[in-house]
């Protein structure tokens, strides 16, 4: 039997049960980070999900080079992640309930966002009204992605706009907030939902603990940016184990519905 | 090999320069290679070489702008409120739980009629720097601003702000009062507000910080003044993994008021005095008052519903990316 070591709690934990649990260790309820694929498996109704905006990809559109070019770096990075970028969208149901559904993953290139993800984003949100369905997203990112410079800073504020055109449709808008999420993600899309669930552990920051050390030179508490601490301090509705997740969500649709 | 010319080029590409010489050297070296030509590869070398030069000589010439965007003697946002608005009241707190210095808002009159000014302030000596936090705001200076904003809104002032921050404030008491989210609250407020929105960009254009403030019907910038998704600093530091990447990426960031209008990110760019803002601090505030009295009076003209669907339009139009 395989097994992986658990890089919270040191725990042996065995592959099957790994999975079976959801990528969450048995022993500490340690939430891991997955992939947008498996999100979707574990969140949607199967078979539900039809992808939109699949035609779209990102482009070296500024020459962008550091060590290496942002051309390169995509190509590597579809291959490792087989994925086309930071995110998913499409429509599916949630227990029966129809939803415009966006995940993100952080394994393409940090979930960061660039202009794909803002497109998808905005798609979605059509989508959203288009069909008089709820808008769910599933965050996960380190922010906005440099490698587009300040075309990336201002997807926070196209994001902003398009789920902000679904509130003002009256159709709920609910974010998932996933290990981790921060940045210009962080401080667009994600934060002016109607509900903010997060995963347990999830970090959930605008500015990250190095910026921070750097800056104050002082050791941060042990729980900064936690969803804990989130939660403590007003900034997330509720924390979800991932395992009640689709049953929070469901409920909240109906909930929703009056 | 004139080993004088790799001092001109940027030190992060020196290693790949130096490799490939070597590389060379050695082939010279094999008595069977003799003979052979080495002239292509040399001249590929040297092109790479020049290629290399003039990246650095961009990144300077970047960097210089990036220096004149936080000179302290430029004009300040209280500056420019001083010179354009009169009988100008400036207004505190955000009702919540606070009040943020580094961000001025108020309400004050330009050609008879009641105009709200938003922007940040650095301040300029030590003094003035610590009580305005050098522009970085928290929470509540994003929250005062939306107060302000909700304010001009329902009275239908038009509304200027002034952008010149490095960015928000990266503290635990700001991430613990909600930074993000009033961040994007505040982005949220300027899309729904139906008065004009001038944003002029007068210095440091820093990330988040500047964009909660920066969602305008006409977006200008002052010629040497940035924008950045970053720093420049923060961005070597991520990706270059060291400081001596900062000039860069500057350069690849593409923060100048050129880059940005040729994005279409901006809207106009404000030319400086010779030098520089900071050579004629009076006549730039004059020039920047000419430049909002103009916009002002083009985008009375257009009606709420016009200036929020433009603005939504814009601003969702923004990106790049292939589509098959």
């Amino acid at each position: 039997m395989e097994k992986i070591k658990c890089k919270n709690c040191n725990k042996d934990i065995e592959n099957e049960i790994f999975i079976l649990n959801l990528w969450v260790c048995p022993y500490c309820n340690y939430h891991y980070t997955i992939g947008a694929r498996d999100r979707l498996q574990i969140t949607a109704d199967s078979n539900s999900f039809n992808e939109l905006g699949k035609n779209i990809s990102s482009v070296d559109f500024l020459n962008f080079y550091d060590v290496k070019s942002y051309g390169e770096r995509l190509k590597e990075t579809r291959l490792k992640a087989s994925l086309d970028d930071a995110i998913i969208v499409g429509d599916a149901q949630i227990e029966g309930n129809d939803v415009a559904l966006g995940i993100m993953d952080f394994g393409f290139m940090g979930g960061s966002m660039g202009s794909v993800v803002g497109e998808k984003i905005k798609i979605l949100s059509n989508h959203s009204i288009e069909k008089n369905i709820p808008l769910i997203i599933f965050c996960t990112s380190g922010g906005a992605r440099m490698q587009e410079g300040v075309i990336s800073l201002m997807q926070m504020a196209k994001t902003v706009s398009s789920v902000g055109r679904v509130k003002e449709n009256r159709i709920p808008y609910m974010t998932v907030i996933t290990n981790p999420t921060s940045g210009g993600v962080s401080a667009s899309f994600a934060t002016v939902a109607d509900i903010i669930i997060a995963e347990p552990g999830a970090l959930f920051f605008f500015a990250g603990p190095r910026v921070i050390k750097q800056t104050i030179k002082k050791n941060l508490p042990s729980d900064f940016g936690s969803a804990e601490r989130n939660l403590k301090n007003g900034q997330v509705d509720i924390i979800v184990n991932r395992s009640d997740l689709k049953d929070t969500l469901a409920n909240l649709l109906r909930l929703f519905r009056g | 090999m004139d080993l004088k010319k790799l001092e001109e080029i940027p030190k992060s590409y020196l290693k790949e320069i130096l490799g490939s010489l070597s590389k060379l050297e050695k082939l010279k070296k094999i008595p069977f290679f003799t003979g052979i030509h080495f002239k292509d590869a040399e001249r590929a070398l040297a092109r790479k070489i020049e290629t290399y030069k003039s990246v650095e000589r961009d990144a300077r010439r970047v960097w210089k702008i990036v220096e004149l965007s936080r000179n302290e003697n430029r004009p300040q946002c209280k500056d420019y409120i001083k010179g354009i608005f009169e009988d100008f009241v400036d207004l505190s707190g955000d009702r919540l739980t606070g009040e943020d210095k580094s961000i001025i808002a108020g309400l004050g009159k330009i050609n008879g009629k009641t105009v709200a000014a938003i922007g940040h302030n650095k301040g300029r000596d030590i003094k003035e720097r610590m009580i305005y936090n050098f522009g970085m705001s928290i929470p509540q200076g994003y929250r005062k601003s939306q107060r302000i904003m909700e304010l001009a809104d329902r009275f239908g002032f038009p509304i200027v702000t002034f952008i010149d921050t490095p960015g928000a404030y990266p503290a635990i008491e700001a991430e613990d009062d909600g930074q993000a989210s009033a961040i994007a609250k505040s982005i949220s407020v300027m899309f729904e507000v139906k008065v004009p929105i001038i944003v002029v960009l007068i210095g440091e254009g820093g990330s988040g910080g500047a964009l909660a403030l920066a969602i305008g019907n006409e977006v200008a910038m002052l010629e040497n003044s940035t924008y950045s998704v970053i720093s420049p600093e923060g961005c070597a530091a991520i990706l270059w993994k060291n400081p001596s990447g900062t000039k860069l990426a500057a350069r690849e960031l593409r923060l100048t008021s050129g880059d940005l209008l040729r994005l279409k990110v901006i809207d106009r760019i404000i030319p400086e005095p010779l030098g520089g803002a900071q050579n004629a601090p009076g006549r730039m505030v004059k020039i920047v008052k000419r430049y909002v009295t103009g916009a002002l009076e083009k985008y009375t003209r257009f009606s709420g519903d016009e200036l929020k669907s433009a603005k939504v339009h814009k601003f969702e139009s923004m990106g790049f990316f292939n589509k098959e």
